[in-house]
């Protein structure tokens, strides 16, 4: 049956574009039924319509956003776009048309669903991006430093001035593998980078000494009467235990120094005579 | 590279080892933005970098600068009459250790304690030689917690305090009586003295900070001190009371709570089979959360007929069963701090509620949506003047058994609650293993 309500919005995947299907929609007065980004699942037979990325639109929609709802709105919707929350554009529509209707006490409106969805998108997402701040593991190449994360939401934006601020003096790289982009601070700059891939170099020794070093503290530390696995997995769920060096194999750790001290042996049975 | 000699390993591990019955986690209480030309920042809700398979939260490089001790505390592994291998850190090693392991986000920063060494005066000395060298060679930023040596001159304390964010003194016992029997060479003044002096630098130092703008920071994060739960017949009331006192009369930061584990065998402590008493630490830790954050008093939990907590119940609910009269009370009218007497709501929730509370009517649907748990709190409240659907009021008895939370507790994460100390909404994360403190 053909239904003029479906209608489906595409845009560029920005949060610039979204903000422009959400200027578009009031424009023509109509209420897309979903917002998908050219690369997203499409069933076969819907038509999308294509919401160019307008800067100028878009601004006005972000301004009136602060005016007509209120700044925690407008904090709240920034966020939200980098939660891993399905169909996280529909919801974000879907609080603005409230926020326009309500004004600035839709933020209290705990007990309703579209509200109350957003806000636990986004509480998930700050507080991974907290574990993060503790979970990022570094290797130090010489002068740079480099670390692979995997989150589920787009943590790096709320990241990078924690660890830029720390470590200002440092030239470094956080490599988010789930969403392919790069914390790339150098110079005193920072910037949001793709990586499609992301090979790295070999560590060296004392890259190795250190992490054999961390691992070894990791161990001794805990007290054997207290044992509790259920209790640390529960805070450390085993999804973020592959970035680890400190739950990491033995082998992938310590891979180097091993090859260096087979050379050395080698050299050293050469020498025998 | 160089400075990493073959036996720092060994170092380490015997150094982290001794330290490891200390339970302070956390690397809280102070904010501070990085530096042009140094390393480091600290944030005041503190950061958990790992976590050990005792469930524990690893935020500080937590170690003695040496573990050889002129001392004969009867609980302690470094006693020097314990028959066991001794070392010490320099003051390089240290540093460079420190330094490397934050470079790579593996800490927030260091935890120095110590044995002591020739004199409280020297071991000190030894202590400030580490901090200055990481502070003014390393530029080292990070957080620094220190415990500081009780018979030290107030002139070491006074310089180690300048170094240090956090300072502590452990009590370890929490009375006269166990101190003289257990540890000989301390007294209760050679403990409350520096705790005093420290809370009274730290009160001189916020006045000097607004008149010299440029003066330095003393303890910036407080002290805070340990307890040890179970090695002597003290009862809960006698230690809840210690800590409220010593929150309010030295405004400490922080109390933990240690559960013994028997490391000597010894007449005067139980015997080295002995559990530790993990379930009554927990307790005393969500008690102690109770006088911090929820408002409740010491004789309000505890009283001379019941000294000790109920394993069973946790404090609150303890609390609320045994006051049943207070009860129920209605969600859409109720005071802040009578909300965060309901067993089962807690900071989180009760700001929610009260949030909610401006825009509308709240209904038991509307809790649940709000992510309030009502499995506790239904039986304690009422919305628009209504109970819960179906609700059946049970007696006090049925009451405490669907009250109890023994079956689904876990050990070892009581001292968790700490990594988030001032704002108490940031906890959520960390009530997951917690769930009766929601
Ligand atoms: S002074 Fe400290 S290290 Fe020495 S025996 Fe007593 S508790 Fe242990």
């Amino acid at each position: 049956m053909f239904d003029r309500a479906e209608i489906v919005y595409e845009y560029d995947g920005s949060f610039e574009g979204l903000m422009c299907c959400v200027f578009e929609s009031f424009a023509l007065k109509e209420i897309p039924s979903a917002i998908r980004t050219p690369s997203d699942q499409q069933s076969l037979f819907d038509t999308a319509k294509w919401i160019e990325t307008d800067i100028i639109k878009s601004d006005r929609v972000y301004k009136s956003i602060a005016a007509k709802i209120s700044v925690q709105a407008q904090e709240l919707v920034t966020l939200g776009f980098w939660t891993n929350s399905p169909q996280k554009e529909l919801l974000i529509y879907y609080f603005l048309r409230l926020g326009y209707k309500h004004g600035s006490k839709v933020m209290s409106m705990l007990t309703d669903d579209t509200v109350s969805t957003l806000q636990k998108a986004v509480h998930h997402l700050t507080s991974e991006s907290h574990k993060f701040k503790g979970f990022v593991r570094f290797s130090v190449y010489d002068k740079v430093m480099v670390a692979v994360i995997e989150p589920k939401n787009f943590v790096l934006p709320l990241i990078a001035d924690h660890f830029c601020d720390r470590f200002r003096n440092e030239s470094f790289m956080i490599y988010d593998k789930t969403h392919k982009m790069a914390l790339v601070y150098q110079g005193q700059e920072a910037k949001l980078i793709d990586i499609d891939e992301l090979t790295l170099p070999e560590v060296d020794k004392s890259e190795v000494e250190y992490r054999r070093l961390w691992k070894q503290f990791y161990q001794t530390i805990a007290i054997e009467e207290r044992y509790n696995p259920k209790c640390r997995m529960t805070l450390m769920p085993k999804r973020y235990w592959g970035q680890l060096t400190e739950l990491g194999k033995d082998e992938e750790l310590y891979n180097v120094s091993e090859k260096q001290q087979n050379l050395s042996k080698q050299a050293i049975r050469s020498f025998e005579p | 590279m160089e400075g990493i000699g073959i036996d720092i390993y060994d170092k380490l591990m015997i150094l982290s080892d001794s330290a490891k019955y200390d339970v302070a986690c956390t690397s809280s209480g102070v904010d501070r933005r990085g530096k042009q030309g140094s390393i480091g920042s600290a944030a005041k809700a503190g950061i958990c970098h790992s976590f050990a398979a005792d469930g524990r939260c690893i935020s500080l490089l937590k170690v003695l600068m040496t573990n050889i001790c002129i001392y004969d505390c009867k609980y302690c592994i470094n006693r020097t009459s314990n028959d066991t291998k001794r070392t010490a850190f320099t003051p390089s090693e240290l540093a460079e250790l420190t330094v490397n392991f934050y470079r790579r986000n593996y800490i927030e920063g260091l935890f120095l304690s110590s044995g002591v060494i020739k004199s409280p005066n020297y071991t000190m000395e030894q202590m400030i030689k580490a901090l200055t060298l990481l502070r003014e060679v390393y530029h080292f930023n990070g957080y620094i917690h220190v415990k500081t040596i009780p018979g030290a001159d107030s002139e070491l304390v006074t310089r180690l305090g300048l170094l240090a964010d956090r300072m502590s003194v452990n009590i370890e016992l929490p009375s006269q009586e166990s101190l003289k029997l257990l540890a000989p060479n301390k007294t209760k003044d050679s403990i409350l003295r520096p705790m005093g002096f420290i809370s009274h630098k730290i009160q001189e130092n916020s006045s000097d900070l607004v008149k010299f703008r440029h003066a330095s920071k003393f303890v910036p994060a407080g002290q805070s001190t340990q307890l040890i739960v179970g090695a002597t017949p003290d009862t809960d009331q006698k230690i809840l009371t210690l800590s409220e006192g010593l929150y309010q009369k030295y405004r400490l930061k922080r109390v933990f709570y240690s559960a013994y584990i028997p490391v000597a065998e010894h007449t005067l402590l139980p015997s080295v089979d002995t559990k530790p008493p993990l379930l009554r630490e927990h307790r005393l830790y969500q008690a102690d959360w109770l006088l911090r954050f929820y408002g409740f008093k010491a004789n309000e939990l505890l009283d001379e007929q019941t000294p000790n907590f109920n394993l069973q119940v946790d404090p609150k609910c303890n609390w609320a069963i045994n006051h049943l009269e207070q009860f129920p009370i209605e969600i859409n009218k109720a005071p802040y701090e009578m909300l965060l007497r309901v067993p089962g709501i807690g900071v989180t929730s009760a700001m929610r509620i009260l949030t909610a509370r401006k825009s509308s009517l709240i209904d038991f649907a509307g809790l649940k949506k709000m992510g309030v748990v009502l499995k506790r709190a239904q039986f304690f409240i009422t919305c628009k003047g209504k109970v819960m659907n179906q609700l059946k009021i049970p007696s006090d008895i049925t009451l405490k058994t669907l009250m109890s939370d023994q079956h689904k507790l876990l050990t070892g994460f009581a001292e968790q609650l700490s990594l988030f100390p001032d704002p108490p909404m940031t906890r959520e994360d960390v009530s997951q293993c917690l769930t009766e403190q929601r």
